[in-house]
């Protein structure tokens, strides 16, 4: 037992943090998804960018002024991307808008290609939270440890706010019926912005987090995060908060199980040889994902699909 | 009458597409590498190549009505079956540097022994028609699942496998076929296609790809305007209507999806040829995004539209927009801002204003040959008959 858990351990708290940070993303996609019906594609992007803010901006400033103006200004992006690229398409077929999403993320990383020159940015260390910890006997990153609850607390805030406050209502209510609230008299396009900056902001947190435990930022890294998340949000029902925190904090544990599993079974089963499987890291999260649309398309918790014929 | 009009079309679009093939043949041959036009011949290869992706995709997108994002999947599969199989076997070895090579089949040397240089010709052709088969196959395989969901639950479930096969690709035990993570090389390329006729040689290297895409594009306009077509089209305007008509839905989604990834395959091959490179890597999302755009760029549901906007994609990326990552455009100096990547920027701000301002693209749902028609006299009936009511 006790092996199983020195083994483990370190897998499953990098997993719990990799959960933690695509969760904050993950969050971005469903409430967006669960009123305007669009898949933003370019949410994973915008995550990068808010990256690269924070590696351009420690460089000239002392973090605690370049942390919120990081996620000022990832939250300034992310309402200009929905005004420019979402707005004139309101009207327009779904398939219209969501092409669009994908022309901002085009957009978003050509321009990161541009400014960086295609280069590795390396992230600036944030204090403490980069520094080191021994949990259990496993060394790991402080920010491994404070994701998890960063993010419950984050989510715990953002729960109440749509329940208990009177945007949170109308940002039900756009949920439920786009026309009919706004015949109630909702300004839709203000709950559609602060749809946006709620899910920027919490995209330019998860980014702060992520960003740490690895050694730079390059234009594609907001893609992968970015698909994992919108799976995540799939698998816990899309349009539901709850079920995109857990179902990231699933995927986020599979992923890192499996990225170990050839040194997990190696420890267990004498003479095994390796098989490479962390190569399917990746595959599984979509692999997970087809297996959920199969099977139970709205999810774990979402609500029953209301196409209308 | 009408009949008779038709076939007239179907001649004049022929001869225009003959014109043009020769057009190319002659291109190939007066154009030589180190010319300042050498570009307008990579262009003609690569955006061949895209421009049958594009349509491909169209069938799909733009005729169906599936919105399906593992284009650059099949794309994959066609370019490793292809480059698989046409290997120069002395070379397989040096390509399998850190894997016993397990498929040690060339088509184009086994025929090549028995038929000669025609032999290498049919060998070609069919490793291409394999890529496109082993595409379709894993598309109806992948297809089985997939084709229940709908808009974009189906765009992110092919864009997920399409991210599965490219793991898989570069998976290192699956290595003695596809040489895990390391491209493959050294396969006949378009490079190699030359025709010997009484002591003159004729290079071939743009007319192959550009034949291998009108092809492909032919038969694809001909399942368009077939019945198949038709009911492709009736599920794409509504589902439900179409099925109460007597359409069969998954019959005809899974041959759309089936035709779609076979053509991907081709491309991929084609793809494999023009670059001389067959790497998992290279067919990331973006590149299905890239296809995507070209579509729209060139009217969602258009045929010739796809090929303009392939063409007229890769020509800007490529050739006409090149000076500004390169410090001089359109005669304006200024390498501070004209420096790498500015081009990408410059096109995707063009792109999104074609996006969000221009919607149906350059063509709309209209073919090339429509421009040209005089307009029918039914618009003005129509009206007359809606004052009447």
């Amino acid at each position: 037992m006790a092996k199983f858990f020195s083994v483990l351990l370190p897998y499953i708290l990098s997993g719990i943090s990799v959960g933690g940070q695509y969760a904050l993303i993950a969050i971005g996609y469903t409430m967006v998804y669960g009123i305007l019906r669009l898949i933003n594609f370019a949410h994973g992007d915008v995550f990068m960018v808010a990256g690269l803010f924070m590696v351009y901006m420690a460089g000239s400033m002392p973090l605690y002024i370049a942390a919120p103006l990081v996620i000022v200004l990832t939250v300034a992006l992310g309402f200009c991307i929905e005004k420019v690229a979402y707005k004139p398409l309101r009207t327009a077929p779904r398939m219209s808008v969501m092409i669009s999403a994908i022309g901002v993320s085009y957009l978003l990383q050509n321009l990161a290609l541009y400014i960086t020159g295609g280069l590795n940015k390396t992230y600036p260390d944030i204090p403490w939270i980069s520094d080191n910890v021994q949990v259990f006997g496993a060394t790991t990153k402080w920010v491994t440890i404070i994701t998890p609850f960063l993010t419950i607390a984050l989510v715990i805030a953002l729960v109440l706010l749509i329940n208990h406050t009177k945007v949170g209502m109308a940002m039900r209510a756009v949920a439920k019926d786009f026309e009919t609230s706004q015949l109630m008299g909702i300004k839709i396009n203000n709950v559609i912005s602060m749809t946006f900056v709620i899910g920027s902001a919490l995209a330019a947190v998860g980014s702060m987090l992520y960003f740490s435990n690895y050694p730079g930022v390059v234009p594609t890294s907001g893609a992968m995060p970015g698909l994992k998340a919108f799976v995540a949000a799939v698998f816990g029902g899309i349009g539901s908060i709850p079920g995109a925190v857990i179902g990231a904090f699933v995927i986020g544990i599979c992923e890192s199980l499996i990225k170990g599993l050839d040194t997990i079974i190696s420890a267990f089963v004498p003479g095994y040889a390796a098989l490479e499987l962390a190569t399917f890291s990746d595959a599984f999260t979509f692999a997970l994902l087809i297996i959920i649309l199969v099977f139970k398309p709205t999810g774990l918790f979402g609500e029953k699909a209301t196409d209308k014929v | 009458m009408q009949k008779k009009k038709n076939h007239g079309k179907t001649f004049a679009g022929l001869v225009a597409i003959v014109c043009f093939l020769a057009v190319v043949l002659v291109l190939d041959q007066i154009i030589q590498p180190t010319d300042s036009m050498a570009m307008l011949l990579k262009v003609l290869q690569k955006a061949s190549v895209y421009a049958l992706a594009a349509v491909s995709l169209n069938l799909l997108t733009g005729f169906t009505g599936l919105f399906s994002l593992g284009h650059a999947g099949f794309m994959l599969i066609g370019a490793y079956t292809y480059a698989i199989f046409t290997i120069e076997p002395l070379q397989r070895d040096v390509v399998y540097q850190y894997y016993d090579a397990a498929i040690r089949v060339s088509f184009p040397q086994m025929l090549a022994q028995h038929l000669g240089g025609l032999g290498t010709v049919l060998g070609v052709i069919l490793a291409i028609l394999l890529a496109g088969a082993v595409a379709a196959l894993l598309g109806w395989l992948i297809g089985l699942p997939v084709l229940r969901l709908k808009s974009d639950y189906l765009a992110i479930a092919t864009l997920g496998f399409a991210e599965v096969i490219r793991a898989v690709f570069q998976w290192g035990k699956l290595g003695p076929v596809t040489n895990g993570s390391n491209p493959l090389k050294s396969f006949v390329r378009i490079n190699s296609f030359k025709l010997t006729l009484g002591g003159t040689t004729l290079s071939l290297s743009t007319f192959v790809p550009v034949l291998l895409a009108v092809v492909c594009i032919a038969v694809i306009v001909l399942l368009i305007n077939s019945s198949y077509g038709r009911a492709f089209k009736a599920i794409r305007e509504n589902e439900i209507a179409a099925e109460a008509m007597g359409i069969n839905l998954a019959r005809h989604k899974m041959l759309a999806f089936c035709t779609s990834s076979f053509f991907a395959g081709v491309a991929g091959a084609g793809m494999a040829m023009v670059l001389g490179i067959a790497q998992a890597n290279n067919f990331k999302s973006a590149m299905t995004y890239e296809i995507l755009l070209m579509v729209v760029l060139g009217g969602i549901g258009s045929v010739t539209g796809s090929v303009i906007g392939a063409t007229l994609f890769i020509a800007a990326s490529e050739w006409w927009l090149r000076g500004l990552d390169s410090g001089t455009f359109l005669g304006i100096n200024a390498p501070d801002i004209f420096r790498n990547g500015f081009r990408l920027v410059v096109f995707s701000i063009v792109i999104m204003i074609v996006v969000l301002f221009f919607r149906r693209g350059i063509m709309g749902d209209k073919e090339l040959p429509d421009l040209f028609r005089r307009r029918k006299k039914t618009p003005s009936k129509a009206k007359g008959g809606q004052s009447h009511g």
